[in-house]
């Protein structure tokens, strides 16, 4: 009973969040908006017995990734309302018909949903974080050590990136200041 | 009672407002926040296989998609910040400059 409100709860919530996302104008209610259903995605995961997967969505996407998108605002400027050029919709209709067409293709599709088996199936009475544990530094060592590799790359990938020429602002005009000085200095 | 379907249809339509995000959308910083709601809607499905299989795998794939979130906006904000230094502006219409 509980589960079916917590769901139903969630998934409307998480939807209409996503929408404003989406089509927002602003890119500071979009952000917000993407932060807040993230953290109630981490509720389905709660509500699906994926503990850990529930904290590291919690840490990683609404800790770590919105702080750095909340950061990168930083650079660009975030107060003013974003135009965009609508495109024709004929485009809009091609485009769309071919998603649509393909999502009825997924669900269309046969599914041999029966013959699955449990490849690392769950142990009962071991907590969540221990099965996740047991299973990610056996079985999913290598790819766990690549992940990790890759983050760094990535990390470094994002130093060099944006840290090139850190002293010159980029959404202050410098003339205006080099101006300043000059009446400055002629005072 | 929810059951698999239940998890598998909110996915797929949290993943259809992303992809409606990706195509509509023209401003770069929305198109990685599109990208966000489609990989978020990935993990969803994710989560509910592996609990209705009673399989970690699908747990295992939601960390390593989210492990490839974090390192694709890192490496992306640095290119937006790059961009955003080149043309001032995010637009994609602003920033074709390969006209064939």
């Amino acid at each position: 009973m509980y589960e079916m409100i917590a769901f139903y709860l969630f998934s409307a919530l998480t939807i209409g969040l996503f929408i404003v996302t989406v089509m927002s104008k602003n890119v500071l209610y979009a952000m917000t908006s993407l932060a807040a259903g993230m953290v109630l995605i981490s509720g389905f995961f709660f509500i699906l017995g994926a503990d850990f997967l529930g904290v590291v969505q919690l840490i990683v996407y609404v800790g770590a990734v919105m702080a750095l998108y909340s950061f990168a605002m930083m650079f660009f400027d975030a107060t003013r309302d974003i135009k965009e050029k609508n495109t024709s919709s004929a485009l809009v209709f091609l485009l769309g018909g071919m998603s649509a067409l393909v999502l009825v293709l997924m669900f269309a599709a046969p599914m041999h949903s029966d013959a699955i088996t449990a490849l690392y199936p769950m142990h009962k009475g071991v907590g969540n974080a221990q099965d996740v544990g047991i299973v990610l530094f056996t079985k999913y060592l290598v790819p766990f050590e690549v992940a990790a590799v890759m983050l760094l790359v990535a990390m470094i990938a994002g130093i060099i990136l944006a840290g090139k020429k850190m002293d010159k602002s980029l959404t202050k005009d410098t003339a205006v200041d080099d101006e300043i000085l000059v009446v400055k200095d002629k005072k | 009672m929810i059951g698999l379907s239940h998890y598998l249809v909110v996915s797929a339509i949290l993943f259809s407002i992303g992809l409606v995000g990706v195509l509509r959308r023209r401003n770069l910083l929305m198109l990685f926040f599109a990208t966000e709601v489609m990989l978020n809607a990935v993990n969803i499905a994710f989560a509910a296989i592996s609990h209705y299989y009673n399989d970690l795998t699908g747990q295992m794939f939601a960390f390593f998609v989210i492990a490839i979130a974090a390192s694709e906006v890192a490496v992306g904000l640095g290119i937006l910040i790059v961009l955003f230094k080149k043309f001032g502006s995010l637009n994609l219409d602003d920033l074709a400059n390969m006209r064939g």
